[in-house]
């Protein structure tokens, strides 16, 4: 009896040769513990070598196999193919991003708005090592770890039609992770990183589609850090506005 | 929204987000309901700010205005305005309860409890206009 095999069909794209993507469909064994990665795998290996796309880990741990999985965002190495049965499984680069080729999406741009949230602990003066660790309880660990388990995977970016029409957007996984920071105790940046959440092309670009909370990989809701964000700045403007201090302590 | 031209590099493929995106996903779609309900909110203000000034101009052009409000395209209006109304405010307090930290001691009050908080504020509030009214 033969394997039975299950279909995907794969976005190709040459650069420099094709002027747009195209699908191109694979019969592969269909495997009850086969995600979407290892049938990709199996196509490079077996099939067509030319195939391009990125993935390191297989464990949802890298962020680095993110594709659209039938029009949905997915880590591909949590895909199983047994949740598509009887398929065919479409399988395309992340949306909103431009594509390099194949299943390869440039992310320079993430990249660059990433550095600009500043996400890492900002404090006004260094402690010398000799006085010891910043610590923290538990309730202040609390308060931020959920945003701190993003794997910049930008399967957030691929879900928001926000930064897919208006790529100037900074965009969930970058405010949620600006956000992070402004909540730790440990950090004293929230005066340099406020600015950038809060400017035009940060949190008030943001309509709340939600879509970037749900599909989140790793349980990370950065609608809920960007619409707190909001909320904080209009706070502040109001006291801004209100209290003849500026509302500043 | 703003849109800014982005410098596009050669060989790389960039994909246009056609007009129907909204269309791909039922969240999309949902959430392109919610951004419509405001016109229908918006419409009936519009009305109901006409209601007081005709009660302003007197009994007689208040009862013209009311028989105009009886017509059935009007009917029509307020049931999908209502309903629209409703959608808003449903979404609207679930999705207060994920925006709104509430703090109890060290503790963060779960979400769905502060969903309930609003919802019971509602039920209240609500009762209480409809006695204002019924009184009245």
């Amino acid at each position: 009896m033969s394997e039975e095999t299950i279909t995907l069909e794969v976005t190709r794209y040459r650069p420099g040769q094709d002027r747009e993507p195209r699908a191109q469909a694979f019969n592969v064994p269909f495997r009850k513990d086969w995600v979407v990665l290892d049938a990709l795998n199996h196509i490079k290996d077996r099939m067509d070598g030319t195939l391009s796309y990125r993935w390191s880990c297989r464990m949802g741990v890298c962020g680095s196999c993110g594709m659209m999985v039938n029009g949905v965002p997915k880590l591909t190495c949590a895909a199983f193919l047994r949740d598509y049965h009887p398929g065919p499984i479409r399988v395309e680069p992340l949306a909103n991003f431009p594509v390099v080729r194949d299943l390869v999406i440039a992310m320079d741009d993430f990249m660059e708005k990433l550095r600009r949230v500043k996400p890492w602990i900002i404090r006004e003066r260094e402690k010398p090592v000799a006085e010891g660790e910043y610590l923290q309880t538990p309730a202040q660990l609390d308060l931020y770890k959920q945003f701190s388990m993003c794997i910049n995977c930008m399967l957030c970016y691929a879900a928001c039609p926000v930064y897919g029409l208006d790529p100037v957007f900074i965009g969930p996984a970058a405010i949620a992770l600006g956000y992070r920071y402004n909540l730790d105790s440990r950090d004293e940046g929230y005066r340099l990183r406020q600015p950038i959440l809060t400017e035009a092309v940060g949190v008030w670009d943001c309509t709340f589609v939600g879509e970037c909370s749900v599909v989140c990989p790793k349980g990370v809701d950065p609608a809920a850090a960007i619409q707190r964000t909001k909320v904080a700045s209009a706070k502040e403007w109001f006291m801004s506005m209100l209290l003849p201090w500026g509302g500043k302590q | 929204m703003t849109t800014a031209p982005r410098a596009e590099q050669p060989g790389l493929y960039y994909p246009k987000l056609p007009a129907t995106w909204w269309l791909r996903r039922p969240a999309y779609v949902r959430f392109m309901l919610r951004e419509l309900s405001s016109v229908f909110i918006a419409i009936f203000l519009v009305v109901f700010l006409i209601q007081i000034y005709r009660l302003g101009q007197g009994p007689e052009a208040y009862a013209a205005f009311l028989g105009t409000l009886r017509s059935p395209g009007w009917i029509a209006f307020h049931v999908v305005a209502l309903a629209f109304a409703l959608y808003h405010s449903i979404t609207w307090f679930n999705l207060t309860a994920v925006v709104q930290v509430v703090r109890f001691g060290e503790r963060q009050v779960p979400p769905r409890l502060v969903a309930a908080a609003n919802y019971v504020l509602w039920v209240v509030v609500s009762l209480a206009i409809l006695l204002f009214v019924l009184r009245g």
